[in-house]
């Protein structure tokens, strides 16, 4: 079975606005899913530029998809929607 | 953890706010930063309409300019208010200030009886109270809240936990008793009391507590760099973490947000650390029995209005951002000092040195690098102009100042560590200064916010990133020299 693929944006932008509290899921993600999930802190992945003034950091990308506004819970149930 | 909903605000506003600023046309772009951010047609997500949402964010956007909130006559505009802010020489020396309308006004702290009583015959909650408050009625108990202290002694004693007290989330979380309600329940701050420790700015739900911010000050002089004016930062030890990329990156983002140059505060702390063991040596061959540590300024300030008499055993040494701001004036007297940190109470230490011109916080210079588009992780390494200890670098989290004072120091030393400044931990501080003595050591280092700095009000991430980051620094920093 393919992987998920988790990006947490670690860009200034998102760090600022909240990612720097995701980074707990690189520990927990692996305890939760096992292999099933590939998850990774990432450089801007540039949605706080392409996005600009109304976007909502910091931002996820899960399989390509990107969840702003992203929390623990809501990158969480995004991963359980997906399996 | 995920970072609470008002912090999010907050640091919109101020994004917005120095934004504004760099727009051109301040004033204008200011007074428009609530319609910004709740345009016409928006979803209400938090008050009960726009209007209010409009109403809070207009409030949040007065202390983000710098003013104090309870002097609104609500007629002044946002526009005026960053015309104000552009003139002003000096920021206020009170930093926080609440906003009333976002206060919801909580319900009193008190003790009641919920609806689980089962109305049983041991009565243990009547028995218990030693006030008399409690009598009974309609087969259920019931408290007289005019007699009740509040005592909480009817909670464990019933059987079926069926009474609960309502708290007050910041007047729980200060540690001296400086919140207090208005007859309307509005939260105020006693200034007489108050140590600017922060602890209600993160605990208050609603986000009602504010600093003002010092933003449009420095943003002012980053302005002036042109005129050849310098402004130089100062970095707390707690940096490490806050942001992305390392140390040496981050000083080029800071520098490319517009400072000439930057120091860290660890520096000076390299001094503290000297001042101290060696203070901490001296005392020790007087036979005074403990030290405490003089670092922190939350502490500071509680010694200053709550516990005078404890200053006989205190530690004269000066904090490191003392050192650190000395030092850089004396390179460069004409130059506009700005300490970036995690602390609110750090205003009130910089109001009254000289030295210090600014206090800004890591939401703040967050805010900027969002602003002017600055990516830490894109900046080249820069090196600091003196490199500083790891000892020194290690200050920002707890038991980093008494292994760093015990590092230097001769005497053995047997530290004691107040991690965060609560009514436990005062009375630590009490009992001690009443014996003359402490029972569980003789150094004693104090940190207002629970795991030191990196707990402080205006951090950026959790602490346990925070003193990874900075495990990482310290395994390539140096030991502090010891001297024979
Ligand atoms: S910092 Fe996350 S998208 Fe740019």
């Amino acid at each position: 079975m393919k992987k998920i693929d988790v990006k947490i944006c670690l860009g200034t932008s998102c760090y600022v606005m909240g990612s720097s509290y995701l980074q707990e899921l690189v520990d927990m993600i692996p305890l939760k899913f096992g292999d099933k999930v590939n998850i990774v802190g990432h450089n801007c992945l540039g949605e706080c530029v392409s996005r600009g003034e109304h976007g909502k950091p910091p931002y996820v990308q899960i399989d390509g998809e990107i969840v702003e506004s992203a929390t623990i819970e809501k990158v969480l149930e995004h991963i359980e929607k997906k399996l | 953890m995920s970072v609470k909903q008002f912090i999010q605000l907050k640091k919109e506003v101020l994004i917005r706010i120095i934004r504004a600023f760099l727009s051109g046309d301040f004033a204008n772009n200011a007074r428009l930063i609530p319609f910004e951010m709740r345009p016409k047609g928006t979803e209400v997500s938090y008050r009960c309409c726009i209007y209010k949402e409009r109403a809070v964010l207009r409030d949040r956007v007065i202390a983000g300019l710098g003013f104090s909130i309870e002097d609104d006559d609500e007629i002044t505009e946002l526009a005026q208010y960053a015309n104000r802010a552009l003139e002003r020489k000096k920021p206020h020396f009170q930093p926080l200030t609440i906003i009333d309308i976002a206060c919801k006004g909580c319900a009193a702290t008190r003790v009641f009886v919920t609806d689980i009583c089962q109305g049983c015959v041991a009565r243990m909650c009547m028995q218990s109270c030693k006030f008399n408050a409690i009598t009974f009625a309609a087969g259920k108990s019931v408290i007289d809240a005019k007699k009740c202290k509040n005592c909480k002694m009817c909670i464990s004693a019933c059987p079926y936990g069926a009474i609960a007290q309502i708290r007050v989330p910041c007047e729980d979380s200060c540690p001296v008793d400086a919140i207090e309600k208005n007859e309307n329940g509005i939260a105020r701050i006693d200034y007489e009391r108050c140590i600017s420790c922060g602890k209600c700015i993160i605990n208050c739900p609603f986000g009602a507590v504010h600093e003002k911010s010092q933003i449009v000050d420095v943003l002012k002089n980053l302005e002036n760099k042109s005129k050849g004016v310098k402004i130089i930062a100062m970095t707390a030890p707690s940096i490490a973490g806050q942001f992305p990329g390392d140390i040496y990156q981050l000083k080029s983002a800071i520098i490319k947000a517009g400072f000439t140059d930057v120091y860290e505060v660890a520096m000076g702390a390299d001094i503290t650390i000297k001042n101290e063991a060696a203070e901490f040596d001296e005392r020790m061959k007087e036979g005074v029995p403990f030290m405490t540590t003089s670092c922190c300024a939350g502490y500071n300030g509680f010694i200053k209005k709550h516990l005078p008499d404890i200053k006989k055993y205190v530690s004269d040494t000066k904090t490191p951002l003392y050192y650190t701001a000395q030092k850089v004036k004396s390179l460069y007297p004409s130059a506009i000092t700005v300490f970036i940190g995690p602390c609110v109470a750090k205003k009130n230490e910089a109001f009254y040195n000289d030295n210090i011109d600014y206090v800004i916080n890591y939401e703040e210079l967050g805010a900027l690098f969002i602003a002017k588009n600055i990516e830490v992780l894109d900046c080249e390494k820069s090196e600091y102009g003196v490199e500083s200890s790891k000892q020194g670098r290690g200050f920002g989290v707890t038991s980093g100042v008494a292994k760093a004072v015990s590092f230097l120091a001769k005497t053995q030393s047997d530290p004691v560590l107040i991690n965060g400044l609560n009514k436990q931990t005062i009375n630590v501080l009490k009992q001690a200064l009443r014996e003359g003595k402490c029972a569980q050591g003789n150094i004693v280092e104090v940190m207002c916010c629970e795991n030191g700095c990196v707990g402080g009000n205006a951090v950026i991430c959790s602490a346990k990133t925070a003193q990874n980051a900075l495990n990482k620094l310290l395994e390539k920093s140096k030991d502090i020299k010891k001297e024979n």
